[in-house]
């Protein structure tokens, strides 16, 4: 557990980190909680030099409500969301979801920013910030620009970011009575890491019919996804258990899912159909008609 | 009078843990300390063609780097096997660094020394070793097949043992004339010890003296020494001095004599500095001998009324690459003769055979042998109670051995001390409310919620003895254990115990002893362990052995010490020795209220100015206990799962373990010692397990693919006792330190099968993954 040798650099500011990241784009990493690539580097699978620490930008940490926005600073904590009264009162599914990663000790280091910029096939916020259709912030040498949640993860450990780009803020919608949200985790039982894990957000409509639906599945496949059948199949129906277990019959096809000594490419498709079925009736009873 | 003996005293010893004190062989600092990093196989099996060690070499800060060949070449050969299974057994050697071939993923190669950690790490990574990689074999079944890849030269199919106990014969007879014969064939995987803190050791060779200091992590420094000195380095023993200070956890990985410490101690006298290795956790997945890896098939039968006649077992025990200090004796005799169980079963027919395969080496871990055996009778109970329509806790009943059977000599080589195993069932069924659960659990699979009941009964072997016995069985060591007890002048106490401490509370159990033998505070003993330069000889902790024979030898020094004492007592109080007795650490005059204190004894035993004619000044004396026998622990345990229809994922709900250790001590620290059995004993059932790949890779190396529990995957574990203590000692007790994972196993597994039996489910391989039960109530659908 002794890492190769590295320089460190510590950004001043947001703008500080964006030159050092551009300066070193080729072997340079950003540091934030440290919780994917320090361990990465103990175990030399990664040798990242210079680390940038950007730990230290207080501007990044903030929580603010912003009319129908609630802004969420690329170094919030884990921690920070799961215990957030603007957050439990804005968008309650995240302080949930944030309660679920990982381990306290991991919680009070780990960042939102990291945990998306890492882009870990089962980290649990990618599928939160699909499913609540979030955008992300971010600022590069040319500039700052938001980016869809949906364009941003783009394969195993890959998103949209391009190298000198920081994630600087997650938008995420401040939802009202009609919509519910919730986030189902089926947990390795070692890594504590998800295996599947759905959040999903439904919207319905004065007679509960469901009107706005959005399915995310993290774990199961090498990118988190968004399951549209799932949702195709919801919308314009009314939204109750027996609609809920018919539109999760087949989430996903094995044939595109990551299999491993734990889970099967088939066992996981099976567990994207029942934490489906979950996070769905979960979220519907959030939501008020 | 007990003021302390049965009360549960605070651990003494958890004031410097609880607060970051402890210390443990890594917070060993020494002047000019070097440290190695060890290059080990990426491979199962390859050819070393050539090992480039110059850049290595030429890097700041590298003192030396060292080869198998370096250490062939001062004629270390291999690391000693400790116990000899049958004449024909194949020991092929253990050389601590690979000389010619790697034989597993894991297997050392070199070593970098360096003036810090982490020059040593990144030395390392500049070794260049040329391999040619071998065809390999992991799976025991394919390491005996005809033309499998051999591990060693000169060990054909193999095999290193073929080993048998019972009356194969009567077995025969008895199966073929049976009601019924229920069979099992089955894996109990391999599992990967996992102690808190991992191995390290220190070599520190004083060239003045021309002595040696081995630090280590071990679960018996004595033995440690002697294995090192007499068969491996070939160094005077008595300059030779081996500690093992604080240690972080054992489960058996830690007896073992390991090529780390052959390395620090040789190297250490190579470079003339002190040299210390310290494992990263995932070199302990590979490097910490394993543990179980037993492919069984076993049958019981049965006559009409559910009484077992005969019960045949043929195990193919995986191994590893070479043979671990006691890997021969593990699925041999510390399992065969475990397989008659609580039960009266007349024939037992048992085949070992024990094959190398291109892994880590096997050897004890919590329970040893005796879990592999409960697994095999438990799991046939059940699964006969089912095919034969009887309730499971009855058809344990029907055969448990009647209390009036003791001593009880079994078809497979033991003498059962004492037991009386109904009653510690009919505690368990009353707690878990046994009546009600059924009906209960009838009615939740009428909902859709499957809710299994498991039972486990078990009498477990622990405390090995007599050494005679043990060395008839083929042990290259003696069972017994050393204490030596040093009264102070004013009164207080230090006890040297041969056994040794790693998270089980010696210094707290053994201080009730001594602190209820004299009279004295608690807080006037100490309990000195885990040095060869302070305590005499000793045989270390493992099998459950510490209490029953090493708080015997101490509770027979404090008897000797007495009587001394009483003489010195008697001629104090001008009193003969007949009238003069012993209460609450004083010494009076019956009848009368003349009385010494123990402490003014002490101090005349030390300043004998007025004392007994011919009697030697001093108060000290020593005892070396050689039992007559093991004890024979027993109990039951039942547990309560549910299991997900949807996900498999199954969750247990509670867990019931009586168990009888005979007299306790201190029954917070029993109760610590079966919590942690039976979530290690469970986890096995639903978690644990090591998976290698077809090229002999250990894919569940870390922590995070190896699933250890943790807290909130248990329920709070409701334990009981029934006591009957144990003739074969005079504190009456037993072993308590693996009962909890002896139970559990096969108590959990049974839960599992029983909440998806009515489906067709007949038997699901551990561990029970969410996965692997899902698809066997899958395939029945």
């Amino acid at each position: 557990m002794i890492p190769q040798s590295f320089d460190y650099l510590r950004a001043k500011s947001i703008e500080d980190a964006v030159s050092l990241l551009s300066q070193h784009r080729d072997s340079g990493k950003l540091l934030a909680g440290g919780q994917s690539i320090i361990p990465a580097m103990k175990l030399r699978l990664s040798s990242p030099s210079p680390l940038i620490d950007i730990s230290g930008i207080r501007e990044l940490t903030d929580i603010k409500r912003n009319d129908g926005i609630l802004e969420i600073g690329a170094l919030v904590t884990h921690r920070a969301v799961e215990f957030s009264e603007m957050v439990k009162d804005n968008c309650e599914v995240l302080s949930d979801a944030a309660a679920k990663i990982g381990d306290p000790s991991v919680r009070n280091r780990g960042t939102i920013g990291g945990n998306l910029a890492h882009a870990d096939p089962a980290a649990d916020y990618p599928a939160l910030v699909q499913s609540l259709g979030a955008e992300i912030h971010v600022l590069g040498k040319s500039g700052d620009r938001t980016i869809a949640s949906d364009d941003f993860f783009t394969g195993l450990f890959e998103t949209a970011l391009t190298d000198d780009e920081i994630i600087t803020r997650v938008d995420f919608p401040v939802l009202d009575e009609s919509t519910g949200a919730a986030y189902e985790k089926f947990r390795h039982p070692a890594s504590r890491l998800a295996v599947v894990g759905v959040a999903a957000m439904v919207k319905i409509d004065g007679s509960g019919n469901c009107i706005a639906a959005r399915v995310s599945i993290t774990g199961a496949a090498a990118s988190v996804f968004r399951a549209h059948d799932v949702e195709n199949a919801l919308v314009g129906n009314m939204l109750d258990e027996a609609s809920i277990s018919n539109a999760t019959k087949q989430v996903a096809d094995a044939a595109d899912l990551m299999g491993e000594v734990f889970a099967s490419e088939e066992y996981r498709a099976q567990l994207c159909s029942v934490i489906s079925k979950r996070a769905l009736i979960a979220a519907m009873e959030c939501a008020k008609a | 009078m007990a003021k302390f003996v049965g009360a549960s005293v605070k651990r003494k010893e958890d004031n410097r843990f609880i607060t970051g004190k402890g210390r443990f062989t890594d917070d060993i600092q020494l002047l000019n300390m070097t440290y190695v990093s060890i290059i080990r196989s990426p491979h199962a099996h390859a050819k070393i063609k050539s090992i480039d060690i110059s850049a290595a070499k030429a890097l700041a800060g590298v003192i030396d780097v060292f080869t198998g060949k370096d250490m062939a070449d001062d004629g270390i050969a291999s690391v000693p096997n400790g116990w000899q299974i049958g004449e024909d057994m194949k020991e092929p050697l253990h050389p601590p660094l690979a000389v010619d071939k790697v034989r597993h993923v894991g297997d050392g190669v070199a070593v970098v020394i360096a003036e810090d950690r982490d020059t040593a790490r990144d030395g390392a990574e500049l070794v260049a070793v040329d391999f040619e990689p071998l065809a390999s074999v992991t799976d025991a079944v394919k390491a005996i097949e005809q033309g499998a890849p051999l591990v060693h030269e000169g060990v054909p199919q193999n095999s290193s043992f073929d080993w048998e106990l019972g009356d194969e014969a009567a077995t025969n007879e008895a199966l073929n004339g049976a009601h019924s014969v229920t069979k099992l064939e089955y894996v109990n995987q391999r599992l990967i010890p996992n102690a808190l803190e991992p191995r390290s050791a220190v070599g520190d060779y004083d060239v003045a003296r021309d002595e040696l200091t081995l630090y280590t992590s071990s679960q018996n420094p004595h033995v440690i020494r002697l294995l090192m000195c007499a068969f491996v380095l070939g160094l005077p023993e008595h300059k030779v001095r081996v500690i093992s200070p604080d240690v972080g956890g054992g489960f058996g990985s830690k007896i073992f004599h390991y090529a780390e410490e052959i390395i620090c101690s040789w190297a250490t006298r190579k470079i003339g500095r002190p040299v210390k290795w310290t494992a990263e956790r995932s070199e302990s997945y590979l490097s910490d001998a394993h543990g179980r890896d037993h492919h069984t098939t076993a049958e019981m039968g049965f006559d009409k009324d559910g009484n077992v006649v005969g019960l045949r077992v043929n195990t193919l025990a995986n191994l590893g690459a070479y043979l671990s200090t006691f890997g021969g004796a593990i699925p041999t005799w510390f399992y065969a003769p475990v397989l008659a169980g609580p039960y009266k079963t007349k024939n037992i027919f048992v085949h070992v055979k024990g094959a190398f395969t291109n892994t880590t080496p096997v050897d004890a871990y919590r329970g040893a042998g005796r879990p592999e055996a409960t697994f095999v009778l438990e799991r046939l109970m059940d699964t006969a109670a089912r095919e034969m329509d009887f309730d499971p806790a009855d058809l344990r009943k029907k055969n448990f051995l009647p209390p009036d059977s003791f001593p009880y000599e079994t078809p497979v080589a033991l003498t059962y001390d004492s037991g009386n195993y109904a009653p510690a069932m009919d505690k368990a069924l009353k707690i878990i409310g046994y009546e009600n659960l059924r009906a209960e659990q009838t009615k939740a699979r009428k909902e859709g919620r499957f809710i299994g009941i498991g039972i486990s009964s078990y009498v477990e072997a622990c405390g090995g003895a007599p050494s005679r016995v043990v060395g008839a069985l083929g042990a290259r060591a003696g069972l017994y254990e050393t204490a030596s007890i040093r009264v102070h002048p004013t009164g207080k106490v230090t006890c040297y115990t041969g056994s040794h401490a790693h998270g089980q509370g010696h210094e707290t159990t053994f201080a009730q002893i001594v602190a209820d033998g004299f009279g004295i505070s608690i807080d006037d003993v100490d309990v000195v362990h885990g040095d060869t330069g302070l305590v005499p000889f000793g045989m270390g902790s493992y099998g459950s052995r510490s209490l029953a024979v090493g708080g015997t030898a101490i509770y027979l020094t404090i008897e000797k010490i007495k009587e001394k004492a009483k003489k010195i007592a008697a001629h104090k109080l001008e009193a003969s020795e007949e009238d003069v007795e012993f209460d609450d650490g004083n010494w009076k005059v019956k009848g009368t209220d003349k009385s010494v204190a123990f402490a003014d004894v002490s101090l005349t035993a030390y300043v004998p100015h007025d004392y007994p004619e011919g009697l030697e000044p001093g108060l000290e004396d020593n005892t070396f206990w050689d039992p007559t026998n093991f004890t024979f622990p027993f109990g039951t345990h039942i547990c309560v799962v549910e299991v997900d229809p949807d996900t498999g994922k199954v969750t247990v709900l509670r867990y019931i373990a009586v168990d009888d250790v005979g007299n306790i001590i201190n029954p917070m620290i029993v109760a610590g010692q079966i919590h942690g059995g039976v979530a290690q004993g469970a986890a096995q059932a639903l978690w644990e397990g090591a998976v290698y790949d077809e090229s002999g890779q250990l894919i569940t190396g870390s922590m995070m693919d190896y699933s250890i529990p943790k807290a909130e995957d248990l329920p709070s574990i409701e334990i009981d006792h029934t006591v009957t203590p144990s003739p074969v000692n005079p504190l009456g007790v037993k072993g308590a330190g693996e009962c909890g994972t002896i139970g559990s196993t096969a108590c959990v597994a049974n839960a599992v099968i029983d909440a998806v039996a009515h489906l067709g489910v007949r038997d699901i391989p551990m561990p029970m993954t969410p996965e692997r039960v899902w698809k066997a109530i899958h395939s029945m659908s």
